[in-house]
């Protein structure tokens, strides 16, 4: 009833006096056209942390919840500053974040030319498909322990997981990708006397390019994925060898000051893989 | 020796394997005789191979039997020989509509500056100022067929195949783009195959127009139109006019039919 009574009085102001009293809105656009302010959004989001982490320790000192297994964010930042103050810190997070980079890159690059590369013989492609489909279905972490024996407890086998993890899902990517060309499109740079070379080029690459880049964001963290449970395995360093040792001799801040490491990592690497997939859009397919 | 014709079909055809082994006549055989710088219009039902026949001459698809000649030299088979163009326009669509028109040099090898250099002029006589750099999405359908016919204009060859070009326009864009093509016509001096589904398009816009028989098709009737030329749109109203289209209609008409009991028969 109020509602009504405040949207008659409104109309009858006139168009000046419309701009500055309080107008009715319907549920429409007070909820669903809302859009809320950016600030707001952070501050929001930062209360929540810290809300979070403040039930943490006040469950754990009122002993509601096991400090044994969840340990104490106090506890954890104490144990995450000896690491900082020894530099085990940055030892660890640069090695984890070295494999993963190296065989996202690796995995990544080769995955596209494998892709790219079935464009070329049909033949090859009908062949090779069964045994492609036959590993992505396969969970490439069970690799993990020849991997490591294979490629020792360096960072070759953290790498080589990386490599092992993401080269067959942009191999089946791109070469979606490359199958979705348009004939037309193609017939048509034929027509214009193209060698089968200037139709790769100048069509099926890219064309494929918005499948790779949407490979790119998947690939990162299937990657890390990768180089952290190589670490678990067997490895000198790394953020997933001292989860792993951490938990084996129950040093339970250990790991979670470590998983805190791994997960600013993984934004930091989410972030930067952000940057370059809007900037090669934006190079390749002009999109802002 | 030395041709009377531009270009030369003799008994084209094409015949594939149906799905019970034993072959299917798709088209022809069919004979035309294009002398040069003509502007020619295939028109015939839906489905009886006006499209085969273009992907033929173009060289992407073999002919069954038979020979295309252009200047006496044996072109079935060979692309580049003909400049293309479908119903959609193909443009690449990561290319700029500058970029895209000067595929075909680019492909023959040409840089791409000298081929930007060549194409700008073209681009700014033919309506496309100002949308150079512009990606084809940005584009109405009517100006990324524009680009796309410049593209093959572009190509420079001869003798220039267009597949229902402006099929998906509206009447109003389509009315101008056909303007646009005859004057594109007179400044090259083309020979031009139009394949299209409208007659009075045909007419209006050729020297001679093939009507087609229903599937397999092969040539049903050959009118030639002494319309005198430059025409005014508003020749389609003259009684010549008239006549020719009433004429082409009646023999079309026959295919159509037969084109539906054959389909509602089998």
């Amino acid at each position: 009833m109020s509602h009504e009574a405040e949207a008659v009085s409104s109309r009858g102001g006139g168009i000046s006096a419309g701009i500055k009293t309080p107008r009715p809105k319907s549920n429409w656009l007070k909820h669903e056209m809302a859009v809320p302010k950016p600030w707001a959004v952070n501050v929001g989001r930062f209360a929540l942390f810290i809300i979070m982490l403040l039930l943490w320790e006040i469950g754990a000192r009122s002993g509601l919840i096991n400090s044994f297994f969840w340990s104490q964010p106090v506890e954890i930042a104490r144990t995450w500053w000896i690491g900082v103050q020894t530099g085990a810190v940055w030892q660890d997070t640069l090695y984890t974040f070295r494999s993963t980079v190296i065989g996202f890159v690796l995995g990544t690059l080769g995955g596209t030319l494998l892709g790219l590369s079935f464009w070329w013989s049909k033949y090859y492609a009908r062949i090779s498909e069964p045994f492609i489909i036959m590993f992505e279905a396969m969970p490439k972490l069970a690799l993990a322990p020849i991997i490591v024996l294979v490629f020792g407890i360096g960072i070759g086998s953290k790498i080589a997981m990386g490599f092992a993890i993401t080269v067959v899902i942009t191999t089946l990517t791109t070469y979606n990708g490359v199958r979705s060309v348009d004939k037309d499109l193609v017939r048509m740079v034929y027509s214009l006397g193209a060698s089968r070379m200037q139709v790769f080029r100048k069509v099926i690459v890219p064309t494929a390019i918005p499948a790779m880049i949407s490979a790119l964001r998947i690939n990162i963290g299937l990657a890390l994925t990768g180089a952290i449970v190589g670490e678990y395995i067997g490895s000198e360093r790394g953020l997933g060898r001292m989860i792993f040792y951490a938990g084996q001799t129950y040093e339970i801040s250990l790991i979670w000051a470590n998983i805190f490491n791994l997960s600013i990592l993984s934004m930091l690497l989410y972030v930067l893989i952000g940057k370059l997939e809007s900037l090669l859009l934006k190079g390749f397919m002009h999109q802002k | 020796m030395m041709n009377a014709y531009k270009m030369e079909l003799e008994n084209v055809s094409k015949t594939y394997l149906g799905t019970d082994g034993n072959p299917v006549n798709a088209l022809g055989p069919i004979h035309m005789q294009i002398p040069n710088h003509r502007f020619i219009s295939i028109v015939g039902p839906s489905g009886c191979g006006k499209s085969t026949l273009f992907n033929i001459i173009s060289g992407l698809v073999e002919t069954s039997d038979g020979a295309i000649y252009v200047g006496g030299n044996r072109v079935d088979g060979l692309t580049g020989i003909t400049g293309y163009m479908l119903q959609k326009d193909l443009l690449l669509p990561w290319r700029t509509i500058l970029d895209n028109v000067i595929l075909g040099l680019e492909i023959e090898g040409i840089p791409k500056k000298e081929a930007k250099a060549k194409a700008l002029p073209l681009l700014y006589k033919y309506g496309l100022k100002g949308f150079e750099h512009h990606y084809p999405a940005q584009l109405s359908g009517g100006m990324r067929q524009r680009a796309a016919l410049l593209r093959t204009i572009m190509y420079d060859r001869e003798i220039i195949l267009l597949d229902e070009p402006f099929g998906a326009l509206d009447a109003q864009t389509r009315a101008m783009m056909q303007e646009w093509l005859l004057d594109l016509w007179d400044d090259f001096q083309k020979t031009i195959l139009f394949v299209t589904h409208d007659m009075e398009e045909a007419i209006y816009l050729s020297d001679e127009v093939y009507i087609m028989t229903s599937r397999p098709g092969t040539i049903k009737r050959h009118l030639m139109i002494d319309l005198p030329r430059p025409r005014k749109p508003q020749i389609i109203t003259s009684p010549q006019f008239i006549e020719l289209k009433e004429e082409a209609l009646r023999t079309l008409s026959e295919e159509t039919m037969r084109a539906y009991q054959q389909e509602s028969a089998g």
